[in-house]
């Protein structure tokens, strides 16, 4: 394996900057890092060699010609494959839109160009987002780097799967429910989700509007906050984007990194302790993390959110109500798939020949779900009713966070299961989100950082922070990273 | 005792009652779409006017154009609604391909302006028509079946989606059924029309064209006996005229009477109109409701119009048609029935505007209530699209004013210039039709006329001077009516001496 590949993402960026390296030799050693081991990964759907090396040239011309870089710039990035790429192929993991090859780039895409990050291609999915496994993607599913049996979280676990790897140093996500932050957890890297409206939506393959965050996936806290403050900022496209200033995280996890956390108050909320709860190696991790926070200072207080125990259910309602609205454009007329158009078949049964055909289970599963909720006679005793528990859950983190800085619990009730554990019950699935889903039902940030393994495999440590102060749960995202370190998979040569 | 055949509407409402209402969809005059920057102007190739937005292309997002929201708002004010402090866009579900994301971005239980009025009058009576609300929305792109006979889909062999249409800023302004109109109600529909559309064209908002369609119309009908519950309504669509809107309503009247005076019952169902036959046919049936999962867009903040802008907007509010007409009606001398006729003939602003140009109010209103009024009645048309501009009109009431025309050439050249000619100068010169003032032509033809009829050219000099009037029509017959008669009359008697 080159050296390249297990850099750091700020040490990359200054190393091109410096001269030590050139942008082309980074994106190789990739690319070629990715020849080598995405056969046992398949974090990748699509690799844009030429575009990345095309990408690389640029920076290192500039640089030869002495212009200002970017803090990033050179520096390799997975995009996941719901994020558009102009002309580069845009699946969202589905049948349906396999071969499309959209005309415009997303927001978050532009920005990582116009700062000068080099787009290797685009990482594996739940198709259209939906699930926690990539078990749901229809191009079959990525394997965790840790243990190639087991699954790597999802929705996300290609590009989770992908900075494990080595594939990349920094990789992009979107988190509805979890698919950041589960799969950075289940595969020991960091993942986190800015506050919604804090990244842009524009480019986006809408699974759930209201709910839908992109955000950085890096290998240490640092790399995911230059990532943050290069993808985030107000975007007129997008009208839920908020016209504010990125919290200042690169500073906050510059300043996490000193381990002193002295004053901040971390919330524990006790409902998370009852019910399902998560599997004894989880908590013993997040114990031990506890108190590793402590030395550096942190205090802990225990905290009530009487209606987080409703937020799944309250989820289950909301999303799949969207996603039945906003999937329902693919139809085969315009672009995609189309199935059955034989001259003879009337569009209404061309149109269901094409759905039938191009959505996996799970989607059709939260299709059926959110029209049943949508529709008349039941829709305040479901959409409603979950919208009304998304106020109450708000309330919970607004008062919660009148007593302390941030809320912690662990990522994820377990750790990364083997493939085919879960995928009957569709329940036993949904609870890898249980403490990931309130917070995107609140809009604020929350961030997963490993903090130990279990049975030999990572568990994460979830963070949460009130809307716009994505800068607190950076600081103490990195002062845990510098107490417990960050975790290394085993090698996948050989 | 004699048995008297009525007519079927006079029967039809002697017998029922008809509660109206109507549902006005207004494509806004914007310069771009509603969620994009794509320019909105009628016309252009199929599918040039579009982006990844108004095409609905996965991940595109939605940004609202507040130029469509301040002339929504406008116009529920000129209304006299309610505007909203808060609302919010809401999703239509229904999959259809003319609308590129199968949900149309609308207002459903939250719009924007609420609980208005407009005062329309009908046979010298106010009526109010309640309006329920108006609210804003997407248009659709266009389909179009090629390959059958109909241009329906049955029988097609392919279907063609044009989207340049898709996202252009719908308004849609619902009234309050209105009851009570008894035998008006088709005049009442369509004054309530006319008015909508002239506050809408005042407000400078949209161009109101109902031929292209933006300005569209959907009216519903139903009847009760009196004192009986309402009755089961209809929805007439394709409705593209002043005059369909009150023909529809007319012929629904009509029908739903003979259905249920034969003991059948009115069918909840959308109907069309036809232009060709003035009645309506039956469309889909809304008896087993599409149920549009309506749910709050969650790609759109929600709406708070700042109060303050609101009291701008109302400040600055034309002067309504009304009180427009009242003063029109004063400086043009007219009485309340001749300004009704004005009104009923859809001529306020065409007179307007050939005043303007230069004509006076009594000549406009002769051409326009006179000839013009004849000739779109007798082609089924609105007056407006008759084919003369009322510059054109105020033009050939100036030739006539300056004796070039008198009044018979005058309707000759209107003849042509509603053919297409052109303006009245060049129409009158290209069929040489002007008056000959000449006087070396005319004192020829007088004296040839006075040698031709020597006996009548001497009664005349003998003082008969009602006998000139046989040489005066020699003479309009010899320069085939173009000479000014008036002036014959001087030459003759000024040649015979008599004067």
């Amino acid at each position: 394996m080159s050296d390249l590949t297990k850099l750091t993402a700020a040490e990359i960026a200054k190393r091109i900057s410096d001269g030590d390296v050139s942008a082309e030799e980074v994106t190789r050693a990739h690319l070629d890092r990715i020849a080598a081991v995405d056969g046992k990964v398949h974090a990748f759907l699509h690799v844009d060699a030429d575009g990345a090396i095309a990408a690389a040239r640029e920076v290192d011309a500039k640089r030869a010609r002495k212009e200002t870089l970017g803090p990033l710039a050179g520096v390799p990035v997975a995009v996941k494959d719901v994020l558009t790429t102009k002309g580069v192929p845009t699946t969202a993991g589905s049948k349906i839109l396999e071969g499309w090859r959209p005309p415009y780039d997303s927001t978050v895409v532009e920005r990582l160009r116009d700062a000068g990050t080099v787009i290797l291609g685009k990482t594996n999915m739940d198709e259209f987002a939906m699930g926690s496994s990539t078990e749901y993607s229809a191009y079959g599913p990525t394997n965790n780097p840790w243990d190639l049996g087991r699954i790597p979280g999802g929705s996300g676990g290609g590009s989770a799967a992908a900075i494990a790897a080595y594939e990349a140093p920094l990789a992009i996500g979107t988190d509805t429910g979890g698919s950041i932050r589960q799969p950075g957890a289940v595969t020991g890297t960091v993942g986190s989700k800015p506050t919604y409206g804090g990244t842009s939506r524009y480019g986006l393959i809408a699974f759930s509007s209201s709910l839908d965050t992109p955000g950085p996936c890096a290998r240490t806290v640092l790399d995911a906050a230059l990532l943050h403050e290069v993808m985030a900022g107000h975007d007129w496209r997008d009208s839920t984007s908020i016209p504010q200033p990125v919290p200042p995280v690169v500073e906050a996890a510059r300043r996490g990194m000193t381990g002193d956390l002295t004053g901040v108050k971390l919330g524990l909320v006790t409902q998370f302790d009852a019910g399902e709860g998560a599997e004894p190696g989880v908590m013993a991790a997040f114990h031990d993390a506890l108190a590793a926070l402590t030395k550096l200072g942190a205090e802990l207080v225990e905290v009530s959110a009487p209606h987080f125990q409703y937020a799944l259910p309250a989820y289950y309602l909301i999303a799949p109500s969207e996603c039945s609205s906003n999937l329902a454009r693919f139809d085969g007329v315009r672009y995609g798939l189309r199935v059955g158009d034989d001259g003879n078949r009337s569009l209404e049964e061309v149109m269901s020949l094409t759905r039938e055909a191009g959505f996996g289970p799970e989607v059709k599963r939260r299709i059926m779900l959110g029209t049943y909720a949508l529709s008349s006679g039941y829709y305040d005793a479901y959409y409603g009713q979950a919208q009304k528990v998304r106020t109450l859950i708000t309330q919970d983190f607004n008062q919660a966070f009148e007593q302390v800085d941030v809320l912690v619990s662990p990522t994820t009730p377990f750790v990364a299961f083997p493939f085919g554990s879960r995928t009957s019950d569709p329940y036993q699935m949904y609870l890898a989100d249980l403490f990931t889903i309130p917070t995107n039902l609140y809009g604020g940030p929350g961030i997963s950082v490993p903090c130990g393994l279990s049975d030999g495999l990572p568990v994460g440590f979830q963070i949460m922070a009130p809307t716009m102060a994505d800068d607190r749960m950076y600081r103490v995202a990195a002062a845990l990273e510098s107490a417990v370190g960050t975790l290394t998979p085993p090698s996948l040569e050989g | 005792m004699t048995t008297t055949t009525l007519p079927a509407y006079d029967d039809a409402v002697a017998t029922f009652e008809p509660v109206i209402g109507l549902e006005t969809h207004v494509e806004l005059g914007t310069n771009t779409k509603m969620f994009c920057g794509c320019p909105t102007d009628f016309g252009g190739e199929p599918n040039t006017r579009v982006c990844p937005v108004c095409l609905g292309l996965p991940g595109s997002l939605p940004v609202a154009n507040k130029a469509a929201i301040e002339a929504t708002i406008r116009i529920g004010l000129a209304l006299n609604c309610s505007i909203a402090t808060w609302c919010r866009f809401a999703r239509k579900n229904y999959f259809y391909p003319d609308m590129p994301k199968n949900f149309q971005i609308s207002q459903y239980d939250e719009p924007l302006c609420v609980d208005g009025y407009l005062d329309v009058e009908v046979d010298g009576r106010t009526v109010r028509i309640g309006i329920e609300r108006v609210h804003l929305e997407e248009d659709t792109g266009k389909t179009l079946h090629v390959g059958g006979a109909t241009g329906r889909i049955h029988g097609a062999t392919e279907s063609l989606v044009d989207y340049n249409r898709a996202g252009i800023p719908l308004v849609e302004i619902v009234t309050k059924p209105v009851p009570g109109t008894g035998a008006l109600a088709p005049e009442v529909a369509r004054a309530y029309v006319t008015e909508l559309r002239d506050i809408l064209r005042g407000l400078g908002v949209s161009d109101v064209r109902m031929e292209e369609g933006s300005l569209r119309c959907d009216v519903n009908t139903s009847l009760n006996r009196p004192g009986e519950e309402w009755g089961t309504r209809t929805e007439t669509k394709n409705v593209n005229s002043l005059r369909s809107v009150e023909r529809a309503v007319r012929s629904e009247i009509i029908r739903q009477a003979s259905v249920l005076e034969a003991g059948g019952r009115i069918v909840q169902e959308t109907r069309h109109f036809s232009e060709e036959t003035g009645d309506t046919r039956p469309g889909r049936s809304k008896e087993e409701a599409t149920d549009y999962r309506y749910f709050p867009e969650p790609d759109l903040v929600p709406l708070a119009p700042d109060p303050a802008w609101v009291s701008a907007l109302k400040a600055a509010l034309p002067e309504p048609p009304r009180v427009h007409r009242k003063r029109l009606q004063e400086s043009w001398g007219l009485s309340d029935l001749d300004m009704q006729s004005v009104v009923n003939a859809g001529a306020v602003e065409l007179i307007e505007q050939t005043v303007a140009a230069g004509a006076t109010a009594a000549a406009a209103r002769k051409w326009w209530l006179g000839e013009l009024a004849r000739r779109a009645n007798e082609s089924g048309i609105e007056l407006s699209a008759v084919g003369a501009t009322p510059a054109q009109v105020a033009e050939l009431q100036t030739l006539v004013d300056g004796g070039k025309l008198n009044d018979k050439l005058a309707r000759v050249v209107l003849e042509g210039v509603v053919a297409g000619e052109g303006d009245p100068t060049a129409v009158m010169e290209a069929r040489g039709l002007a008056v000959v003032s000449d006087t070396g032509a005319l004192t020829a033809a007088v004296d040839a006329a006075i040698a031709a009829n020597a006996d009548v050219a001497d009664k005349v000099r003998g003082g008969n001077l009602a006998a000139a009037g046989a040489l005066i029509g020699a003479v309009m017959k010899t320069t085939k009516g173009q000479a000014d008669a008036k002036a014959v009359r001087e030459l003759i008697l000024q040649r015979l001496g008599a004067n």
